[in-house]
């Protein structure tokens, strides 16, 4: 007897499922809405008038630090969904499916970048709230588009990375550290210039530096510096194709553990 | 025998982990209907074997099929016949019963998720939960679910490691009842446990696994005769009785325990054998103070086998 079956794509359900797993956590809806409100509040009106960073407002100078910030956290939700999926025996079902592996991960990764650019649109949104006005030029709106989704899929599948490999939660979640102090050693609430010597040099040679500087100006308007834009997305390419790699590594040997 | 009519077949298993020997050399086969379980304590292999077949794990020799297809040449062929039920709950807890049938509905490309998940809901009496997270359940209905979501795509063959530990005995005895049910539905079973009893009650073969080895392969009832029959314990009312007890018993395989005054003698389970021990404790005055026939188990089977085999390793290493 054949039975027809309908082809249901296997990413699609799996983004679906992830949807539906990060909408029953509350720890979503901290993070994903909250936490990126209450950052740009804290900052502008705490540091507001005390910071003075060249001819702009403290607002618009921040808005790209807050946004990589709060990527960052979003994205330690999806290495605590990826270690919960490992630690637990659903994995061990999953890959005994007549499904690839790939699409579980991929499921991951493509529910991250939705939930992380909603997020990034109630960061905007609130710092327009707050004073912030940014360029209406689409061309500047497409690069900081790009280089935001750049720089979400290089953080997810580094979570996803992270999640495979720490044996609890407790343990994924120790990414949010990171995301969280890596764009105040960059030039996202303060120009580097004004940083001590060794994080200046840390400053100006990590990732986030380049990415925060081309977003800042495409956001604002202000002509873009060409080599600057390269090293950017040249760092969020890398990053991917990066993590991308290593996750398939460490996911192939921990199911085979 | 056709080789479609073997569900499973394993020769010659060989997995070594972390410089020890999980799997020395297993072989089995599992007819196509039937229920397999493989019997042993924790560390035995148990979970090893079903990763292997699985094709969760690589095998570092032997070859394996099931339905067929060949485990280490065609793992997507064998995803398509198996499922597997793993030790630990495999389910998302913060989604309902119905979703995540549903979510392995689409996986396993149905037609029509929704009707399988309501179907499987109500196979299983959980459809009174149906709209409820599954971390509202209770242990015995996560289990169900569990077994449910395995079902989903109609597999031929499925993988159940030690289903029923952590069961109340009341869930227990009915994940036995399920089992025999898809059983009778023609699904062949793999299971692993620790409960002889488990094993007793369910399968048509029973493999005890003991340090990466099949000591012995049979229908329950093969596996029992293997034991003595006719194993009588006497309780006497005092160390002195139990004694003279004992020397009376020379000519029998006894054991005792003094303390309980307890003594156990094997006998050939014959009417004649056992009124002959009687009439000599009689006329003896020997008082008894109570006494039981104990019939032998699979618990005993596994235990005396177990032993034999320490015994017979000691022997051999002195």
């Amino acid at each position: 007897m054949e039975i027809k079956l309908k082809r249901y794509n296997d990413t699609v359900t799996m983004v679906k499922r992830c949807f539906m797993l990060s909408k029953r956590n509350p720890d979503t809806l901290l993070t994903s809405i909250m936490l990126p409100a209450l950052m740009m509040l804290l900052f502008v009106s705490l540091f507001g008038n005390l910071v003075h960073v060249g001819d702009t407002s403290y607002v618009n100078y921040i808005v790209p630090g807050v946004l990589l910030q709060c990527v960052g956290q979003c994205s330690s939700t999806t290495a605590i969904m990826m270690n919960k999926d490992v630690t637990s025996g659903i994995m061990n079902r999953f890959c005994t499916l007549p499904i690839k592996n790939l699409s579980i991960l991929n499921g991951h990764i493509l529910e991250a970048l939705v939930r992380n650019l909603l997020t990034s649109v109630i960061v905007l949104l609130v710092a327009v709230l707050l004073g912030f006005r940014p360029s209406i030029n689409l061309m500047d709106w497409g690069i900081v588009l790009i280089l935001l989704a750049g720089i979400i899929l290089a953080l997810s599948w580094l979570s996803i990375a992270v999640g495979i490999t720490v044996n609890s939660a407790e343990g994924a979640s120790a990414l949010s550290a990171l995301a969280i102090i890596l764009p105040y050693l960059s030039s996202g609430f303060v120009p580097t210039e004004t940083l001590p010597k060794v994080m200046r040099v840390f400053a100006d040679y990590q990732p986030m530096t380049p990415i925060i500087d081309t977003m800042r100006n495409a956001l604002l308007g202000n002509p873009l510096e060409i080599d600057v834009c390269i090293i950017a997305l040249l760092w969020c390419v890398g990053l991917v194709v990066v993590f991308y790699f290593l996750s398939l590594v460490l996911f192939k040997n921990r199911m085979n553990k | 025998m056709s080789k479609l009519e073997i569900a499973i077949w394993v020769s010659n298993l060989k997995k070594c982990y972390q410089n020890k020997d999980v799997l020395k050399d297993v072989s089995f086969s599992v007819p196509a209907g039937t229920i397999y379980a493989l019997l042993g304590s924790n560390g035995a292999g148990k979970t090893t074997t079903i990763r292997i077949l699985t094709t969760q794990m690589k095998a570092d020799s032997g070859e394996m099929k099931i339905e067929g297809y060949n485990v280490s040449k065609q793992p997507q062929k064998v995803h398509e016949v198996i499922r597997l039920t793993g030790q630990f709950s495999a389910v998302d807890e913060v989604l309902t019963g119905k979703e995540n049938l549903i979510i392995m509905g689409r996986l396993c490309h149905l037609p029509n998720p929704e009707k399988r998940a309501d179907e499987l809901l109500d196979y299983f009496e959980l459809s009174v939960s149906a709209n409820q997270i599954v971390s509202t359940y209770s242990g015995g209905m996560k289990r169900k679910l569990d077994i449910a979501m395995s079902l989903v795509g109609n597999p031929k063959v499925i993988f159940l490691d030690e289903p029923t530990t952590g069961l109340d005995p009341q869930s227990r005895h009915s994940m036995w009842k399920i089992i025999k049910e898809l059983n009778r539905a023609g699904v062949t079973i793999f299971l692993t446990t620790q409960y002889l009893e488990e094993a007793e009650q369910l399968a048509d073969k029973i493999a005890i696994l003991d340090k990466g080895v099949i000591i012995a392969e049979g229908t329950p009832e093969e596996l029992k005769s293997y034991l003595p029959q006719g194993v009588i314990q006497f309780l006497f009312e005092d160390r002195e009785t139990l004694e003279k007890a004992k020397s009376l018993m020379g000519d029998y395989k006894t054991s005792s325990i003094p303390k309980e005054y307890k003594l156990t003698v094997v006998t050939d389970g014959k009417a004649d054998t056992l009124a002959q021990i009687f009439s000599r404790f009689y006329q003896n005055k020997v008082s008894i103070h109570t006494f039981s026939q104990l019939t032998p188990n699979l618990e005993d089977a596994f235990l005396t086998m177990i032993a034999e085999r320490e015994e017979e390793n000691q022997w051999r290493s002195s």
